[in-house]
């Protein structure tokens, strides 16, 4: 498979479709892959690489990429053909501008979660059945490639890439994951064991604007946080929990809209789960409204932007619960 | 020399905590390292190094300066700095520890930062060795001995005994307030040196070479093509530089409170868009600019003031946080074929 997308993205350069590939390029490790765009067969050659540590999600980079004119290739995995479809929905990428390449995704490591299972000075990786061996500076170590799959993979919501021109290996089925039960293990909680959850968790953030400069669902020009005139651009939080205002709004902004793809809680320097914010709201959307998956097919209207007799009244939320 | 067995490190840390504040690297929530203040019972982490560097305590990320208060046409000023009292710092790497002297050139030169300066005289820095150095260490580039880091007291962690050596006159007169620390010979930490030398000339980023990142090259490196493919991917988030033990840039904001204005100073990120932005618009139009500003500071600028002092320690932390993998290593070779 790491060799057939290679190839392909040579081809393409090669009998001229395209003009630029967006892909993975290699970097001082095996892990630490950049998204970066090449444009001959030598830079591919050298350093495209297509591996289980390729999780970056390119399509946010589609919305300069596809406006520099010419023709770029993309490869995509199904989670990132969700946020692709997504954005072709809000008119935010030229789609006559891209050639979508989806690709088969068996889930993708990362190496902070290899750290996190104690591998310290990792050099190499091999998979041995449903193992990791993990070559470090001390030794070998194992860990169950479960233990190094991003979360978004672990509860994968879909193996179906949903828009592409071409395929490479099997295109795959929406699973049904138990994506939610972290977010209803929260919902069962008292709402003050749930505050100190998200206390506990959001008051490690540093603000660095990771999760946002990554969202695909987060395309504003310029957003309201960096706009000095907007009143609210907070170069300082007044307490170390200041910042689950940032979080909050930026979830409410994103409702709707966010396909869960989890890049928000990959790059989380401070491993927030910044994502079981985005899904109890892709939750909500679903029991409130019906079944609705961001990013799923470029027509199905958004039913936070669409209007139907029987949408739930402002009132639902005392019938699930709240107070007045 | 004096040693203490790792069993004992508890009232080791309540002896110190004594008389200051004492932070020591603990795990948070998500299980990696913070320098946390100490209380009972609070588990030093095995982990190689903090998410967040020691320079937070020096230079915090938000601090305030001064109110105003304006009645009619008085305006009175009101100090409002945040106080600042004894504390010691334990478990930093020899990376962090560097940082501080990097950190000093900027904010002690003249005119000095009282701000600043008074974290410094309040604190004491106790390092402690590195067994263990990441794939990601490179700190041998600037010259950092991870097996000796100083500090005011440098600790050595081998076998089940912590080892203390005292190096400067504020170590000594803390070392004199903790008499469970015992004498001992400096056989253990000899072997520990020995052994933790061996482990540097193993890691894989022990060759990168900056010969050329000078004054001299400042205008090739600064006009090199390089820079739009190195920083072509780059979010413009700011994790790089929030992690970093050594940028020091900052910000100055009010906030008008309705009674009184608020001064304060909060880290800035050369990454970000509003990054130095004056009424006549931002310097740095596209992240590219950003991005070169960086590095540039880092690898060409800070040496080229600071007789070739590098403004990076080699801690990894970019290395392993960077959302895109993008950083001073991948920056620094990729420059270098240019100087060839």
């Amino acid at each position: 498979m790491q060799e057939r997308v290679k190839q392909k993205a040579i081809e393409l350069l090669e009998n001229g479709t395209v003009d630029r590939v967006l892909g993975w390029k290699t970097g001082e490790f095996f892990y630490d892959l950049t998204p970066a765009v090449f444009t001959s067969r030598e830079e591919a050659e050298t350093n495209f690489v297509f591996s289980a540590f390729s999780g970056a999600n390119l399509s946010k980079y589609l919305i300069a990429e596809s406006r520099k004119g010419g023709k770029v290739a993309v490869f995509l995995k199904p989670c990132d053909s969700y946020s692709f479809t997504q954005l072709l929905k809000e008119h935010r990428i030229w789609r006559e501008n891209v050639y979508a390449v989806g690709v088969q995704c068996d889930g993708m490591c990362d190496a902070e979660k290899l750290r996190d299972a104690g591998c310290e000075g990792i050099l190499s990786v091999r998979e041995e059945g449903e193992n990791l061996i993990v070559g470090t500076l001390y030794g070998e170590k194992t860990v169950a490639r479960k233990d190094a799959l991003l979360e978004r993979c672990t509860v994968c919501k879909s193996k179906k890439i949903v828009t592409f021109d071409e395929l490479i290996g099997e295109n795959g089925e929406e699973l049904d994951s138990d994506r939610f039960a972290e977010v209803a293990r929260l919902e069962a909680m008292t709402p003050e064991e749930r505050f100190d959850f998200w206390r506990g968790e959001l008051s490690r953030c540093i603000r660095c604007n990771a999760c946002r400069n990554v969202c695909p669902a987060c395309s504003c020009e310029k957003c309201v946080f960096d706009n000095a005139d907007s009143g609210v651009r907070n170069k300082a939080a007044a307490d170390s929990f200041e910042e689950k205002l940032f979080h909050i709004i930026r979830a409410f902004h994103v409702a709707g809209r966010c396909t869960d793809c989890g890049e928000c809680s990959r790059v989380c320097p401070q491993h927030i789960p910044l994502h079981l914010l985005n899904r109890k709201f892709i939750k909500d959307i679903n029991e409130l409204y019906g079944t609705y998956q961001a990013g799923a097919d470029p027509e199905t209207k958004p039913p936070l932007t669409d209007y139907t007799v029987s949408d739930c009244e402002p009132s639902v939320v005392y019938e699930r619960g709240g107070k007045p | 020399m004096k040693t203490i067995a790792i069993s004992e490190l508890n009232r080791l840390f309540e002896a110190i905590s004594g008389g200051r504040k004492l932070y020591i690297p603990a795990e948070d929530g998500a299980g990696q390292a913070k320098f946390t203040p100490w209380r009972d019972g609070l588990k030093l982490t095995d982990k190689l190094n903090t998410v967040r560097s020691a320079k937070d305590l020096f230079f915090p990320q938000v601090e305030n300066l001064v109110n105003f208060k304006v009645t009619g046409k008085q305006i009175e000023i009101i100090e409002n700095r945040d106080i600042s009292e004894p504390f010691a710092v334990f478990g930093v790497r020899g990376c962090d520890c560097r940082s501080f002297d990097i950190l000093d050139r900027v904010f002690l030169s003249d005119p000095v930062d009282t701000y600043y300066q008074t974290r410094r005289e309040n604190g004491l820095v106790i390092t402690l060795a590195c067994t263990r150095p990441a794939e990601t260490c490179f700190c041998g580039t600037f010259g950092i001995d991870p097996a000796s880091p100083g500090g005011d007291v440098t600790c050595w962690m081998e076998g089940d005994a912590l080892y203390w050596q005292a190096n400067t006159e504020k170590g000594k007169a803390l070392t004199a307030e903790l008499p469970m620390l015992r004498d001992c010979g400096e056989e253990a930490v000899e072997t520990q040196k020995t052994r933790i030398r061996g482990a540097l000339e193993k890691l894989p980023l022990r060759d990168l070479d900056l010969t050329g990142f000078d004054g001299e090259h400042m205008q090739t490196l600064f006009r090199s093509e390089k820079w739009a493919e190195l920083s072509e991917s780059c979010l413009g988030c700011g994790t790089c530089t929030f992690v970093c033990p050594t940028c020091q840039c900052y910000d100055v904001q009010e906030f008008n409170t309705g009674t009184e204005v608020k001064r304060f100073r909060c880290w800035d990120s050369c990454m970000y868009s509003d990054f130095t932005q004056m009424s006549a618009g931002q310097p740095r139009p596209t992240q590219k600019e950003r991005f070169r500003q960086r590095f540039m500071h880092k690898l060409v600028y800070f040496p080229s003031n600071n007789h070739g002092i590098y403004g990076c320690v080699g801690c990894g932390r970019c290395l392993q946080k960077c959302p895109i993998h993008m950083n001073i290593v991948k920056v620094a070779r990729t420059l270098k074929e240019e100087m060839k």
